[in-house]
């Protein structure tokens, strides 16, 4: 028998009972759908935390004090001293800005309005290191810090909240913590995707805010140290190199650094994972959905072998073999389960865009991205799902007797 | 001495049924000649059925032996009995068993179809059709044929694949008389035109006088086997 024969066999029976045929194919839809929904919204995630995070810079590395399992007692607190070692072309070669930082909170107010808002003791390293730059005005330069200079930087949202605008504010005044400031720029608009709005922020100098904003215990005491490396191969080596001056600053005992030292790749990495489990696990009850609706299709294909036992019976007596009769009933199931898939990846694709479209409106920049691969696997899965549960069906039919299947009412 | 087509020796058919065993057909033997029209009577449950389906090769003996057109037909398996089916047997059924959603065309072809035919299907098949007076029907369905055009179709099927052997179990059941008429001319027309063998069960003996033989068959067993005088022997005519 000819597989267009078969095929045309299997498209007859699916026509001939349109709405069972429906239903039976909906299981489909909604197991495919579902399966290409979360993949995408997962994937859009991972591509969300990602960019966030390499948006922060390139080839960082992130100190901070203390050990990551708080073992060592009494860390040395990381310094401007430190900071200044690390800028060490000779020690750390593969070194190319260093940029501390020390963060807090603050309240800023301005014309009765007020705000709180995170505050950021930075130098004029870090307009190269975290990609900042302003939309107007000048950045923090090597003056302001020399000088403890009370000057600020805003952020579009705190601008926006003082002011109701973010431009023509140079030269303005407000107060942070009730000390006045003068705004030298507007930093530009960042995306606000990722863990924080970075909009909702002001910049001081950092030794600023070590005297007057944030005080710490150790007086030249910064939080962060971000170090740049060259490049993206340099990064190890100036892990290392860094490593090694504060070993010798701190005079630490072997084994027993009090600092930590993060690259931007294991933030990476980490979340790469998480959001990595979190798509496999929506992606798995979407799965089942699936194999419900394969169990669908089984049902119906029995139902479909019992009402054509005389048929099948008809077509063994006119000479089909075993493996027509298998092949028909496998290729009705197949048919049904692949028609499936292709309304069930339609049906995915509009959620992810529906998905979307409630993230953009609720500020969160997920784009849920449907992948080839995702549809490759959602149609082969689906057609062997088919073929799966087609198959015992198919197989009780081919192996019906002549006589009994002609015999039967 | 003319050819053999069936060769059947000492069939029995035993059917289990729970403790009971059923012996539909107990050691019979029979032997038809090529170009033979002959005719199967019989009480009923007397195993009519149960012998058609066995020389067709629908079934199996439980035992003895079958040589049908010379091949042993007594170890082979399922799918070397559907291409024996296939290539040798042409069925008619009491109840036409068409294909309810195919065109006559499409039912006619399905035999066509199962034996790998791919050019000049179609158009065997409609010489089929033609043969048995249905060539302006081509695209009806069943259900816009008449029980007696009906029937015309299935006899246009079980001839496409030019089998050795025709064979009707009460093709005559469910068409009243006229059509039935109609349905026995055209069978023996088949036979006496182009040497087709033929056998038919019947209930009807005006329609078993018509052939060349006449086989009763009682309890699972040949009773009775005449030959009618007027058969003008055409044995080796066709092929
Ligand atoms: N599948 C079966 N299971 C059990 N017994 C069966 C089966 N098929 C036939 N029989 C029995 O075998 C015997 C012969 O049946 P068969 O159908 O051959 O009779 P028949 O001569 O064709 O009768 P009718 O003229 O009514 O068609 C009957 O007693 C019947 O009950
Ligand atoms: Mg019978």
């Amino acid at each position: 028998m000819d597989f267009i024969a078969s095929l045309q066999a299997a498209i007859e029976s699916i026509t001939a009972n349109k709405l069972r045929s429906a239903l039976t194919v909906l299981g489909i839809v909604i197991g495919v759908g579902a399966v290409i929904a979360m993949l995408a919204i997962g994937r859009g995630a991972q591509d969300s935390i990602a960019g966030s995070i390499e948006g922060i810079g390139t080839n960082l590395l992130f100190v901070m004090r203390g050990d990551s399992q708080n073992q060592v007692r009494n860390p040395q607190p990381l310094t401007m001293d430190d900071a200044a070692a690390l800028s060490d072309v000779f020690q750390a070669p593969s070194v190319i800005n260093v940029a501390p930082l020390l963060q807090g909170s603050a309240t800023v107010s301005a014309r009765g309005e007020s705000t709180t808002t995170t505050l950021n003791g930075i130098t004029s390293e870090h307009e190269a290191v975290r990609g900042w730059s302003v939309s107007e005005g000048e950045f923090i330069n090597s003056s302001h810090l020399l000088g403890r200079s009370a000057v600020v930087l805003l952020g579009t949202a705190v601008a926006d909240d003082l002011f109701g605008r973010h431009d023509g504010l140079v030269g303005e005044t407000v107060r942070i913590n009730g000390q006045p400031f003068r705004v030298i720029g507007i930093l530009a608009e960042r995306g606000t995707g990722g863990f924080s709005n970075e909009n909702d922020t002001v910049m001081v100098p950092l030794t600023t805010a070590q005297a007057r904003l944030l005080q710490r215990s150790t007086p030249r005491s910064v939080d962060v140290i971000l170090v740049q490396a060259v490049d993206a191969d340099a990064v190890p080596q100036a892990s290392e190199q860094v490593a090694n001056i504060l070993r010798t600053r701190h005079r630490t005992a072997l084994g027993a650094d009090d600092f930590t030292i993060i690259n931007q790749q294991d933030f990476l990495d980490t979340a790469a994972s998480i959001t990595g489990v979190l798509t496999i696990f929506l992606g798995g009850i979407a799965a089942i959905s699936l194999l419900v609706g394969g169990i669908g299709i089984m049902n119906i294909m029995l139902v479909s072998v019992i009402e054509r036992t005389r048929e099948i019976g008809l077509r063994k007596a006119l000479g089909a073999r075993k493996r027509d009769i298998l092949f028909q009933f496998l290729a009705e199931s197949s048919l049904l389960s692949l028609i499936g898939g292709i309304l069930g990846i339609t049906l995915g694709w509009l959620i992810s865009v529906g998905v979307g479209a409630i993230a953009a409106a609720a500020n969160a920049d997920i784009v849920p991205k449907i992948g080839i691969d995702s549809v490759l696997l959602a149609t082969l899965f689906s057609m062997a799902v088919g073929l799966f549960f087609g198959l015992y069906p198919a197989n009780q039919a081919a192996n019906l007797q002549p006589v009994e299947a002609l015999r039967y009412e | 001495m003319a050819e053999r087509v069936v060769e059947a020796r000492h069939l029995s058919k035993v059917y289990q049924m729970g403790d009971v065993e059923v012996h539909a057909l107990r050691g019979l033997s029979l032997d038809i000649n090529r170009g033979e029209a002959m005719a199967i009577m019989g009480p009923s449950g007397s195993g009519k059925s149960t012998l058609m389906n066995i020389l067709g090769c629908l079934d199996r003996p439980s035992a003895g032996s079958y040589h049908l057109d010379g091949e042993s037909v007594a170890n082979l398996d399922d799918d070397q009995l559907a291409d024996i089916r296939n290539r040798k047997v042409g069925f008619v059924f009491q109840t036409f068993n068409l294909l309810r959603r195919t065109s006559a065309l499409e039912n006619v072809e399905l035999p066509l179809r199962y034996a790998g035919v791919g050019a000049g299907r179609r158009q065997r098949a409609i010489a089929a059709l033609e043969a048995v007076g249905l060539g302006e029907r081509l695209d009806h369905r069943p259900n816009e044929l008449s029980g007696g055009q009906q029937q015309r179709v299935a006899i246009a099927r079980a001839l496409v694949n030019e089998p050795a052997i025709i064979m009707a179990d009460e093709p005559t059941g469910n068409l009243d008389s006229k059509a039935g008429a109609d349905i026995m001319k055209l069978l023996l027309k088949l036979n006496r035109q182009d040497g087709k063998t033929l056998i038919i069960v019947t209930h009807d003996s005006d329609v078993a006088e018509q052939t060349d033989r006449i086989v009763l068959i009682r309890d699972g067993q040949v009773e009775a086997d005449r030959k009618l005088g007027r058969s003008k022997k055409i044995a080796s005519k066709g092929k």
